[in-house]
């Protein structure tokens, strides 16, 4: 699996693999002239909402796909971070501190303090919930990662400074110095500049010894014990990297609608990610990225014929995962082709 | 003066003592006070009939199951209590009767493994492992001398039976071992295979210690240099091959059923 992948890097010959990612990544970067050319800008903002949804995914990859750590609670990281984006918002408007003791902590709408303290909150989230889940295993660890989600949702629905049910709104976005986030297509070109540099930063992961160990786990813990590894720690890590992923994306998303509520806390919201994971194609990283905008395209075009778009989407899940072993990516790249 | 005291005291002392283990799954008592050292160097044979609770034993030492009752000393250290991966990392190493691989990675990356887990802490983000050169060298020149050299590529799940088991006893290695407890090395195997088995024991003899469970009497009397027998989860007699085979409760618990 690795050497294919770094065959294909170092001989510079253009693989199959080597393509898609290429080809994805030429319309991604096409997208915003393309649609202002058609005079279509909504797609820009879809187009974001793919990119952000898509780091989040990659996100869960590192854990779900490689560590085989089945989370149903990646909502949690996400909204997280997109609740820091919040409350930084609303204490910055008004003046008062989001805490005064044992730290003062001023409100902020600099992006360079929101989004690392989403990255940070949701990656200490991550250890603290990960800590406890991950002393257990399989269906318990399902549940239990969800369970979490489900507690942080109810939080903040009966928190009524921060809206409660109906969330807080974002009167405008982040502020960058020399970026305009406030403009869609430079806020769409940073997001996905953010989603290159961190699918390459999991790249670099899960080719590492980190990494190896990472699948290991997934592969056989038992005998990585007996090998005189104990996986706990790293497992943990992953789950950290994959809380601040998360939460990256959670802070984007918050500067994208213009909104936080407690609905990416849900658990259909997790189970969302996981499906564009699944669907795009599990262990790769290129995957989730297709499956994110899979399943977002087909939402908003099935939508615009029925409001039962479910019941196109569900068909169209199961033959994908009944198909194709890697998903999407599977189809697309070959059967037995990883990029990791 | 102290120097020679510690040789001598070292020399006396097993690598590894196992006093008066008990291990009870319900009614049934798989390890019944079971005692057992192997000496430095020393390839020791464990055999018994079936259910008489060899592979238990070989869990409890390496540490997979933790003893009802009882101690285990391993190096001059007391490990009854330490989990399996630190006791690997003292250098006592198991490998397994029904093949335990990355199935999904290659022969020379289930070694590679084995190799960067013998190398430290794994907390390395950056690099590809699979162009590390300290782990790709190591890994390779074990697996030649398992006479693997040429499915170096080939996914572990992909390896014919007799080629997974030698790549068992590769990763084992691979660690760094004191003591490697091979449980049943040639289950499985086709004569041809087993032959190269008993070849490749006889050449790592004396390089490390052995525990070796094996069914197959043959290889256990050529290749032993003592051998403990468990009966009902006890071990009932301890010595040479020759004394073993001349024992009378041996026989008549077991040599004597494998005759009738």
């Amino acid at each position: 699996m690795l050497d294919s992948a770094a065959g294909s890097r170092r001989l510079g010959r253009p693989t199959r693999a080597g393509l898609v990612t290429l080809a994805g990544l030429v319309l991604l970067a096409l997208l915003p002239p393309a649609m202002l050319a058609l005079d279509q800008p909504f797609y820009i903002s879809l187009g974001t909402r793919v990119v952000i949804y898509a780091i989040a995914a990659v996100s869960l990859d590192l854990i779900l796909g490689y560590g085989g750590l089945v989370s149903f609670g990646h909502g949690a990281f996400v909204g997280a971070g997109a609740y820091v984006v919040g409350i930084l918002f609303v204490h910055a408007q008004d003046g008062s501190p989001v805490l005064s003791w044992p730290v003062a902590i001023a409100g902020s709408e600099a992006a360079l303090v929101a989004w690392p303290a989403a990255v940070v909150v949701s990656a200490l989230l991550a250890l603290a919930i990960g800590a406890i889940c991950l002393r257990t295993r399989g269906v318990a660890f399902i549940m239990i990662t969800l369970a979490f989600a489900q507690m942080l949702f109810f939080l903040f629905v009966s928190l009524p400074r921060y809206g409660g049910e109906d969330g807080i709104s974002l009167w405008w976005r982040n502020t960058l110095p020399g970026v305009d986030l406030g403009d869609d297509v430079w806020f769409y070109y940073l997001c996905l500049a953010l989603l290159v540099g961190f699918t390459l930063l999991c790249r670099r992961l899960v080719g590492s010894r980190f990494g190896r160990v990472l699948r290991a786990a997934k592969e056989n813990e038992r005998r990585l014990r007996a090998l005189g590894v104990a996986p706990y720690p790293y497992q943990l890590t992953a789950f950290v990297i994959a809380g601040a992923g998360a939460g990256l994306a959670g802070a984007l998303l918050a500067n994208q609608t213009g909104f936080v509520s407690p609905s990416p806390l849900h658990w259909t919201s997790s189970g969302e990610i996981m499906v564009m994971v699944i669907l795009g194609g599990l262990g790769t990283l290129v995957g989730p990225i297709l499956g994110a905008a899979a399943l977002l395209v087909l939402e908003e075009t099935l939508s615009t014929y029925t409001s039962h778009w479910g019941l196109v989407l569900g068909p169209i899940l199961i033959l994908v995962v009944l198909t194709a072993k890697r998903g999407l990516y599977g189809w697309l790249a070959g059967r037995d082709r990883g990029d990791g | 003066m102290a120097g020679l005291r510690v040789e001598i005291e070292a020399m006396a002392d097993p690598l590894l003592q196992a006093q008066g283990l008990v291990k009870r799954f319900g009614a049934l008592t798989a390890s019944d006070r079971l005692s057992l050292g192997v000496e430095v160097g020393e390839l020791h044979a464990l055999i018994g009939p079936n259910g008489a609770g060899k592979t238990t034993a070989i869990a409890q030492l390496a540490g997979e199951l933790n003893p009802d009752q009882g101690a285990i000393r391993f190096a001059g250290q007391d490990v009854t209590n330490l989990p399996i991966e630190r006791r690997c990392r003292l250098g006592l190493t198991r490998s397994y009767q029904i093949t335990s691989l990355f199935r999904g990675f290659t022969a020379l990356e289930n070694v590679a493994l084995a190799v960067q887990a013998r190398a430290g802490h794994s907390f390395r983000f950056w690099r590809p492992a699979g162009r590390d050169r300290r782990l790709i060298e190591p890994a390779e020149a074990l697996l030649d001398r398992l006479g693997l050299g040429g499915r170096a590529g080939i996914r572990a799940a992909d390896l014919a039976h007799g080629e997974q088991r030698q790549l068992e006893i590769a990763m084992a290695l691979a660690t760094g071992p004191r003591l490697l407890l091979l449980d049943e090395p040639m289950a499985g195997m086709g004569p041809e295979e087993s032959r190269a088995m008993v070849a490749l024991l006889s050449r790592l003899k004396g390089e490390v210690s052995i525990l070796l469970v094996e069914h197959d009497m043959d290889a256990v009397f050529a290749l032993a240099d003592r051998v403990t027998v468990l009966v009902y989860g006890r071990a009932i007699a301890t010595g040479t091959p020759a004394a073993i085979r001349a024992d009378p409760n041996v026989r008549a618990a077991y040599l004597g059923e494998e005759g009738a």
